[in-house]
């Protein structure tokens, strides 16, 4: 099998209104130095599968057609054997 | 004329639109259940607000690949009329039978108010009973209406006037304090380039009866009226 973590984040284009609000909360609690603090999505899939390449494939492709917004999002992922 | 208003699961403003239409506007009505592979024969289809499919990943991403949104797609590229309100609006912009997207509400409050919003147009089916420059007030209820798109997206909604309504104060100045979510460029409806599908945030079928504060909505619905047939 094959385990796949997913990232989604906002794009850096765009403001992050809760990254933001926790940066100013850490702020609050005494965390200085922090430069930018933004808020992303992980979603984890377990595949029947053994073909890392296929996988890679069908992954970005579930990605572009659901998993992220590309106006306003950017995707990675990693992909692991279990 | 015939209007149709779809049904997701988790739509919860269909019944308020059903009735606004029948009621108010005393015109044909009926549900279509988003399951449907067929439209029937309608004229303008509604897609209302709510939280379709509670509202998982993003706004009506999953909405929209539902099985009559097909359909929808096809009726429109034919210029069919559509009008997508609120949640309605998410699934247009998630198809893309309209460009850009929604972020979270810039003050991450769900903003349930009143507001006044300006009629930057009023040469479109929707907004044709309204003079130009007309300020509505109308009530958005909402947790994702932060309006975004790109730079050269949002120089071609300003040239092609794909930009409808955007939110004002109640004497019509367009700027941060009369912006209550912090869409861009204070946006607050727009449509598609062929005219014919439109998107806003605020809620007309919320406004459609003095008893509920603002009859303003129900120039959209009379618009919609009178494009479809201008004897009435």
């Amino acid at each position: 099998m094959l385990n796949v973590e997913i990232y989604i984040t906002l794009k850096k284009t765009v403001s992050d209104p809760q990254g933001l609000t926790i940066k100013h909360a850490l702020e609050s609690l005494g965390y200085q130095n922090l430069q930018e603090v933004r808020v992303g999505k992980l979603v984890t899939i377990t595949l029947n599968s053994e073909d890392k390449k296929k996988a890679k494939q069908k992954i970005n492709e579930m990605c572009r057609k659901l998993l992220a917004n590309l106006i306003i999002e950017d995707y990675s992922f990693r992909i692991k054997e279990v | 004329m015939k209007f149709g208003v779809v049904v997701f699961p988790g739509s919860n403003c269909d019944r308020d639109c059903f009735y606004t239409v029948k009621n108010v506007l005393k015109q044909p009505v009926k549900y279509i259940w988003h399951k449907q592979t067929k439209l029937d024969d309608i004229d303008c289809a509604i897609l209302p607000g709510g939280f379709s499919y509670g509202d998982y990943l993003r706004t009506g991403a999953i909405a929209r690949f539902s099985p009559l949104m097909k359909q929808i797609y096809r009726f429109a590229q034919k210029g069919g009329l559509v009008i997508g309100i609120c949640n309605g609006f998410q699934i247009l912009l998630e198809a893309g039978l309209l460009p850009g997207a929604m972020l979270r509400n810039k003050n991450l409050h769900f903003i349930c108010k009143y507001v006044y919003i300006k009629t930057e147009t009023n040469k479109t089916p929707f907004t044709n009973f309204c003079s130009r420059n007309q300020i509505l007030k109308i009530p958005i209820a909402h947790n994702e209406g932060n309006y975004y798109i790109d730079k050269s997206g949002l120089k071609t909604l300003e040239e092609n006037r794909q930009i409808v309504f955007r939110y004002c104060s109640q004497d019509g100045a367009v700027n941060n304090q009369s912006n209550p979510n912090g869409a861009l460029a204070n946006i607050a409806g727009i449509i598609n380039k062929n005219g014919n599908v439109l998107g806003m945030m605020p809620h007309p079928e919320r406004s459609s009866e003095k008893i509920l504060g603002s009859e303003d909505g129900f120039l959209i619905f009379k618009s919609i009226a009178a494009w479809l047939n201008p004897k009435i």
